[in-house]
């Protein structure tokens, strides 16, 4: 990594998710020299977990594809990938930046052929899946990974493991003698765009996420709807692997609550009316395929109210008026039984359902006061517009809880500030 | 006697939400409700009650003056604060249901045999005579309170527990003769009349 040149009129780009991405992309296709921070072993962030992107319901597989062929195709910028910013020191138009970066233990020999996955036979926790399989400890983090390089897991480090990843690889790729390394980066301007995290379920103590295995988050259920993720494609039930066809999405979990997140997390309604076409998609129009949304109201953000209506018109979707109170398992059938009042008439109802998915809230990934000073934040956490952040300019969920669209409008913004900031510094240095 | 159902009626002109705003204890919270459910379905009673918390709180916005003071509802209520901490909007419901059920009181409306009602006038009368509650006084007037036979049947059926709570050393044999009061019950009773003016001051009620 020491190929590194960073001057006061580079701009850092921290967060390799969609809006990263597309703020180093046109950053970089503006002539500017681009450094590109990430932390896990590639590019893509939340986007690259999802099945399918609303309102289009394309597979995101495709916009991911666009943004890495322009990035491959740019000189100016430079990635880093397993790579965290731990600290920012300075001020606009004069930063330094201090990046940790973790060994791959792979380099840039790698072919991405498989031979170190097919070698080794320990498993590791497969963040990709949120943790619900396993992947092999020399991997592949997903098919469209960015960089396409695998990664060696740091648990095998030291075992027959890595040497028999080592001795497979034929490009005389894997480097187990690699160390964590620091080094500090002078910059001009910084985009911050390390998005959001999913709410702690088990937080909703009335929800039983950590106690009920069919109550499950909107994040796993995009996975399962994948074919390479933890059920193959399938919305097969945790518990006992059954099909899911009568499925209720809780709304607002964790958001608009002052026990938990204060704001609304804005993209979770749309999400869910997402998520009931995927019954069609599995079931086709099988009877017994139903989702039930239940809801305080439904926010379907920005011009996606024909979308709402389309879902509304769905027979197989239904709406309940109701912030579901409590939910309890009935034992024999593992069925999760959703407990409350609705709005619309004040019908008491404990409705039983194969799956519960709950729409969880989004919070900021990072809490950016323990990395910089002086950057203001709202009361959740999510960076603010605000002339005193300096230098320092927020993009995506980093900033706020956003869709894919709004966040690269952001994103757009946030390179257009740093541009003004690093111009001014070549300004006054000609 | 004077009318105070009538007179307050009259000064709000029917705006029933800005009357429990000024005189229910924590009334200014009702408007923050956004009529999520969770408390209606958080009641462990709820089935055994007309009116949920957040059927209350519309109906208190919905300006229904009669339906809401006259319901048992809020005298139902146990305190089991399982709505308080649900609530996302954090509203105190426990305290404004039981701000409800006292202002209907105050104003001489709450439903007359109600035996929640009954029971916390018991008590209010027999702790402030004292400063202290004679629990054996307690129970005999709450078993009669429905007759003489009745009373007969209850005080037996509690025989267990009274002799419990004689052992323990819970309930006094000699209550009826004596009753271990506070030292300073004249001054309890001025600090109590005191801030009954206040209260009724900012009530209107006085
Ligand atoms: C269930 C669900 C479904 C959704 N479906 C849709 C949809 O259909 N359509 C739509 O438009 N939107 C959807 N969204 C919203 C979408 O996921 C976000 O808009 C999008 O992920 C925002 O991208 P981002 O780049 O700002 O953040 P992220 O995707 O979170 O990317 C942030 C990146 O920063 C990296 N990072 C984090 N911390 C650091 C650090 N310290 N240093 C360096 N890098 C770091 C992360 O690894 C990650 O790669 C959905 C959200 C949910 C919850
Ligand atoms: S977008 Fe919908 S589900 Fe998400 S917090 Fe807002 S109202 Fe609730
Ligand atoms: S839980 Fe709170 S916000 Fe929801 S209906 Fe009850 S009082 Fe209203």
């Amino acid at each position: 990594m020491t190929d590194i040149v960073a001057t006061n009129e580079t701009i850092l780009v921290v967060g390799g998710g969609i809006s990263g991405m597309t703020a180093a992309i046109e950053a970089a296709e503006c002539g500017k020299d681009v450094i590109l921070v990430e932390k896990a072993p590639s590019l893509g962030g939340r986007v690259s977990q999802l099945y399918k992107y609303f309102p289009k319901l394309c597979f995101p597989t495709c916009g991911l594809e666009i943004n890495q062929r322009r990035m491959k195709a740019n000189k100016n910028l430079h990635i880093l990938t397993l790579s965290e910013v731990t600290n920012i020191a300075g001020d606009s138009g004069n930063f330094t930046a201090t990046v940790k970066t973790a060994p791959r233990y792979v380099n840039e020999n790698c072919t991405a052929c498989g031979a170190c996955g097919d070698a080794v036979t320990a498993e590791v926790d497969n963040p990709f899946n949120y943790n619900l399989d396993k992947i092999k400890a020399a991997y592949l983090p997903h098919n469209m990974a960015h960089p396409q390089r695998y990664v060696i897991d740091p648990s095998i480090i030291g075992t027959d493991e890595a040497e028999k990843a080592k001795t497979a690889c034929k490009y005389d790729a894997i480097d187990l003698d690699m160390q964590e390394t620091t080094m500090d980066l002078n910059v001009g301007a910084i985009v911050w765009a390390t998005g959001w995290k999913p709410y702690d379920a088990a937080k909703i103590q009335p929800y039983g996420y950590d106690r009920f295995d069919n109550v499950i988050t909107s994040v796993e259920f995009e996975r399962m709807m994948d074919a390479f993720g933890p059920t193959g494609g399938k919305l097969l039930r945790p518990s006992d692997g059954k099909e899911a066809k009568n499925i209720a999405f809780i709304q607002c979990a964790g958001s608009r609550d002052r026990n938990h997140l204060t704001h609304c997390s804005r993209i979770c309604c749309m999400a869910s009316l997402k998520q009931t076409t995927y019954l069609t998609e599995q079931y086709g129009d099988d009877e017994e395929a139903k989702a039930s949304i239940y809801y305080i109201d439904i926010r379907a953000i920005d011009r996606f109210e024909d979308f709402y209506q389309k879902v509304q018109d769905d027979p197989k979707v239904s709406f309940i008026k109701s912030k579901v109170a409590n939910i309890t398992l009935d034992e024999e059938s593992g069925n999760p039984v959703l407990h409350g009042v609705d709005t619309e008439g004040y019908h008491r109802y404990s409705n039983p359902h194969d799956l519960v998915v709950l729409a969880i809230g989004m919070t900021p990934n990072v809490d950016i006061s323990e990395i910089a000073s002086g950057v203001s934040t709202d009361s959740s956490g999510f960076i603010q517009v605000n002339v005193d952040n300096g230098g320092i300019f927020a993009a995506g969920c980093a900033s706020n809880a956003l869709d894919v669209n709004r966040s690269v409008q952001s994103a757009t913004a946030a390179t257009l500030h740093s541009i003004q900031v690093v111009n001014k510094v070549s300004a006054a240095e000609a | 006697m004077r009318d105070k159902n009538a007179e307050t009626m009259q000064k709000y002109h029917n705006d029933f939400l800005r009357e429990v705003e000024a005189n229910v204890e924590e009334g200014d919270w009702v408007h923050m409700c956004m009529q999520c459910g969770v408390c209606a379905g958080s009641c462990p009673l709820g089935d055994a009650w007309e009116h949920s918390p957040q059927k209350i709180f519309m109906m208190i916005r919905a300006g229904k003056r009669e339906e809401v003071l006259t319901s048992d509802s809020m005298w139902m209520c146990t305190s089991c604060y399982n709505c308080i901490v649900r609530c996302p909007r954090e509203l105190p419901i426990t305290h404004i249901m039981h701000g409800l059920a006292n202002y209907a009181h105050r104003l001489g409306i709450a439903p007359k045999m109600n035996p929640t009602r009954r029971f916390a006038k018991l008590f209010w009368n027999n702790i402030v005579k004292t400063g202290r509650v004679n629990e054996l006084k307690l129970s005999i007037s709450l078993y009669f309170m429905d007759g003489f036979t009745n009373g007969v049947k209850t005080s037996l059926e509690m025989t267990g527990m009274g002799l419990g709570m004689l052992k323990t050393g819970r309930l006094d044999a000699m209550g009826l003769l004596r009753s271990h009061g506070i030292k300073d019950k004249s001054g309890l009773h001025k600090a109590l009349k005191k801030a009954r003016e206040i209260e009724d001051a900012r009530k209107g009620l006085s």
